[in-house]
């Protein structure tokens, strides 16, 4: 059983939803109110548990009178306001936006995204072939980037970065969301061990000089991994056995438990393969951790198989 | 906070620079930056632990934001460099054979050759220029303007001259019809006397007769709109943030001139920088702010040195701290804070972020910065120009003021005009003023030759042919025309000028100066560059045709998606150059 907390009344508000009326609470964003209407809207950045970063721009809408679309995970409801989500102005916006991610990261491993694509219709390699991967990614200065013939089309191609037992990082599938920055600094973590690094099509997720995770702040709780919408943090397991072939999410299976390391009662969702666990994940909608673990109920579970 | 430090420590002089921070925050980040780049020419791994240590900041969040701005240096780089602009202006007075030269004679551009390709410096009307730098305990830049491949290579060896020589000069100094410029060429920039006998300070002593709520009702009357581009009434601001119950508010003066071919508020700051302060102590007391921030691109050494000296002489004379002229509650002060190579920090949002100490990336409205600006407080974020028009309306009057320009929009104007004219420059007119009148005034295209295009409003405006002269050069007329005045570029090209690399240029700018926060913006800014490669090099994909659609396919997700107005606007240009000038029409 999920608790739900409702807490006082709230007034509601009435405006135009793809022409017809709908009343939400005070305060809903149009994407709340998009999911309380059953109506799906992509979203990539969007985290349940955290702060609007808004950088992605795929859930963009048309609200009449702006001069620009809004993203509809961070734009509140007013009363009054007429949203259009499948305006042919929505539909270029989106496909788009697709089409742009989808040219420049290994979108592989995100979920959703291929059903977005093709029911918009993008076609990323439009674009052109991909540029080879770079190894300086993590290097680059601001303000400059090596002229173009426009023959390829730059991507963030660039090589894993295995550092650590337990941790993979793949910036080559990154979409730069923020998220992962948003769970491990103030919003949740606060061990701030990485940061937006660089600028502009050169801007990339960093520890302080690219130095590796193990130096860093990073205290392993994996709260990260937990957001990533596309794979680009990932378990190590998880990371190898996709890398052997063996990762077959179809035959998982999930169990809900409480940690028992500590009292706080934390808890764990056990992701199980052949009888193994292969990965734990924690419930966005507990009201006290919100899906963040520590190392200890994200890691220590090897115990539990010692056969 | 309990931070996690790397195992390395600054070295003697960097500890010595950034221990002067001990016992600020994290607001004095940049200042810190730049204190240890002043001091060693980069940042070391030591020294931005250092820095950590000393202001309590994450060092990853540190990292982030060193290497945000483009003249830090994360990796070990020589004292001495010299910036050489190739951006619109340069480029069309001959930069890529400047550094054509630099390369044969220095070696590719980078740390080791000793120098580096720049955005645009800022200095248009004197192109192409070149900005040296040295590191040392007094770092020394000095301008080079114009310059040529000899001297780029003396002064990259000998390093720069120490002082601010040269003075601000307009083409129109001394003409009694100046009134934005009246005192720029003419009185002495450093003199707080000359300033005030040449009507100074009086403007403050009317405000303070009026009452802030008076002040504002003048400006609303004389219906002064922003200068930087975007013409947003400033009465309206003022008053909106006035009206606001939490405290403190802040002002911020943009100097964070930026743009390509904008250089009227450099002009502005070097030859009448005592305007600038008493105009902001203006607008400061009119909106009920304690503080206000001057944030000034990296690139204006001599502006920098000038306003400090103003704010020192302004802060002896009474006339910044407490109880300004006498005044009794009425406190007011200015710090300065440089940028640091980054055209988006000019964007009213990615200011605050960028002086707080953080990335300078914009933050989404709403919250408007009226209502949360700087630190989270109501805050006034004005230009350069549009501040100094408001002492012209409290000492002429409202009425007197409105009798300059049209009915839409009101007062003088500043024009930065450079590339293939005879006289480049700042020039003051009235609004409505046409192009051809303007053109008239700077000795129009060198003889000899032709013209092909004007670029009004910069990187982010738009073309104009040169059958289109009679625009009258007013907000409602270039909007209806279909371009902008934006920030008062006014970029001339001749039959001479290579409008696909200057277009190549515009894209690889908005490329290099996006901020990298939204997808349409930091991918978009890319595939329109490669895509502009290809129709310039004559190579397309498939068909030119297929690219020409690409490309506007890209822009209006730009225009419609991006978070703020660099990426909205980053297509402008390429989309007027398609469409009023009919670059690659064979294509389409």
């Amino acid at each position: 059983m999920t608790i739900v907390e409702i807490g006082l009344p709230k007034r509601l508000v009435e405006f135009m939803f793809d022409g017809e009326p709908v009343r939400v609470p005070e305060g809903a964003t149009i994407l709340d109110a998009c999911t309380a209407k059953g109506k799906s809207i992509p979203t990539l950045c969007y985290g349940d548990t955290l702060k609007p970063a808004n950088a992605c721009r795929v859930c963009m809408v048309e609200v009449e009178g702006a001069r620009t679309l809004v993203p509809s995970c961070s734009r509140k409801v007013e009363p009054g306001m007429v949203v259009r989500t499948e305006s042919e102005r929505t539909q270029h916006s989106r496909k788009l936006v697709l089409e742009l991610l989808g040219s420049a990261t290994d979108l592989s491993t995100t979920p959703h995204v291929d059903e977005w694509m093709s029911a918009c219709g993008a076609d990323p390699s439009r674009f052109g072939p991909p540029a080879p991967p770079s190894e300086d990614r993590d290097h680059r200065h601001p303000g400059e980037h090596e002229e173009t013939d426009g023959q390829t089309a730059a991507t963030v191609r660039q090589p894993t970065k295995v550092d650590n037992p337990l941790y993979v990082r793949d910036y080559g599938k990154c979409i730069m969301c923020y998220k992962c920055v948003d769970a491990c600094g103030d919003q949740w973590q606060n061990s701030f061990a990485i940061s937006v690094a660089g600028r502009g099509f050169d801007a990339r997720i960093s520890t302080e000089f690219s130095t590796p995770l193990p130096d860093s702040a990073c205290v392993y709780c994996g709260n990260c991994i937990e957001v990533c919408p596309t794979g680009a943090l990932s378990f190590k397991r998880e990371h190898d056995k996709r890398e052997d072939g063996t990762w077959n999410e179809d035959a998982q299976t999930q169990t809900t438990t409480v940690c028992t390391f500590c009292g706080v009662g934390c808890n764990l969702t056990l992701h199980v393969q052949d009888n193994e666990i292969v990965k734990v994940t924690s419930p966005h909608d507990s009201t006290v951790t919100h899906g963040n673990l520590c190392i200890k109920g994200r890691f220590g579970w090897q115990h539990v198989q010692n056969r | 906070m309990d931070l996690k430090l790397l195992d390395v420590e600054p070295s003697e002089a960097e500890r010595v620079v950034v221990d002067l921070f001990t016992g600020m925050g994290r607001d004095q980040l940049l200042p810190a930056l730049h204190a240890v780049n002043d001091r060693v020419g980069w940042i070391s791994q030591g020294a931005l632990n250092h820095i950590c240590r000393v202001l309590h900041i994450p060092p990853a969040e540190a990292y982030g934001v060193a290497s945000f701005y483009s003249l830090f240096s994360l990796s070990e780089r020589p004292a001495k460099v010299v910036h050489v602009c190739v951006d619109l202006a340069c480029q069309v007075n001959g930069a890529k054979a400047l550094c054509d030269r630099l390369t044969d004679e220095l070696g590719p551009a980078g740390a080791k050759s000793g120098w580096l390709r720049s955005p645009c410096l800022g200095v248009c009307e004197k192109a192409p220029v070149a900005l040296a730098f040295e590191a040392g305990e007094v770092a020394r830049e000095q301008l080079l303007a114009p310059t040529h491949a000899g001297e780029v290579v003396e002064v990259a060896a000998s390093g720069p001259s120490h002082g601010h020589e040269g003075r601000a000069e307009v083409p129109q100094a001394g003409d009694p019809g100046l009134r934005l410029l009246k005192r720029v060429g003419v009185v002495d920039p450093e003199s707080l006397d000359d300033y005030r006998a040449t009507g100074g300070y009086q403007a403050l002593r009317a405000a303070l007769v009026l009452g802030p709520a008076g002040v504002i009702r003048e400006v609303s009357d004389a219906k002064l709109v922003g200068r930087g581009g975007a013409a947003f009434p400033t009465g309206r601001k003022w008053a909106a943030t006035a009206g606001q119950p939490v405290r403190p508010h802040y002002l911020v003066c943009n100097a964070d001139e930026s743009e390509p071919g904008t250089f009227k508020d450099r002009l502005l700051m070097e030859g009448d920088p005592f305007a600038v302060i008493e105009s902001m102590t203006i607008a400061g007391y009119a909106a009920g702010c304690s503080k206000g921030y001057l944030y000034l691109r990296g690139e204006y050494p001599r502006a920098l040195h000038l306003l400090r000296n103003a704010i020192a002489r302004a802060r002896e004379r009474n006339f910044l701290g407490d109880d300004i002229m006498g005044q009794e509650g009425f406190s007011f002060d200015i710090e300065i804070r440089r940028g640091a190579g980054a055209y988006i920090c000019g964007e009213e949002t990615a200011i605050f972020n960028s002086i707080e100490g953080f990335r300078g990336e914009p933050r989404s409205k709403p919250p408007f910065p009226v209502e949360s600006g700087l630190f989270g407080k109501p805050t006034v974020v004005n230009n350069v120009e549009t501040l100094v028009n408001v002492p012209l309306i409290l000492t002429e009057g409202c009425e007197a003021y409105l009798r300059t320009g049209t009915a839409g929009s009101t007062g003088p104007k500043l024009f930065c005009l450079s590339g293939n004219v005879s006289r480049p420059g700042v020039y003051e007119v009235p609004f409505g003023t046409t192009l051809s009148e303007l053109l008239d005034l700077a000795g129009g295209v060198p003889p000899g030759r032709e013209l092909r295009a004007v670029l009004l409003g910069g990187a982010a405006g738009g073309f104009v042919r040169p059958d289109e002269l009679d625009l009258p050069l007013t907000l409602e007329d270039a909007r209806a025309a279909g371009t902008t005045l934006g920030s008062g570029v006014v970029l001339v090209l001749d039959d001479t000028a290579d409008l696909g690399s200057f277009l190549l240029r515009i894209a690889a700018f908005f490329r290099d100066e996006s901020c990298g926060q939204c997808v349409p913006c930091r991918i978009g800014t890319v595939r329109q560059e490669e895509a502009m490669a290809r129709l310039v090099g004559k190579r397309p994909l498939s068909t030119s045709a297929a690219d020409l659609q690409l490309l506007r396919e890209v822009g209006q997700v730009m225009r419609d998606s991006s978070i703020c107005g660099l990426g909205q606007t980053a297509w402008n240009a390429i989309e007027s150059a398609l469409d009023r000038l009919g670059y690659a029409r064979e294509a389409s």
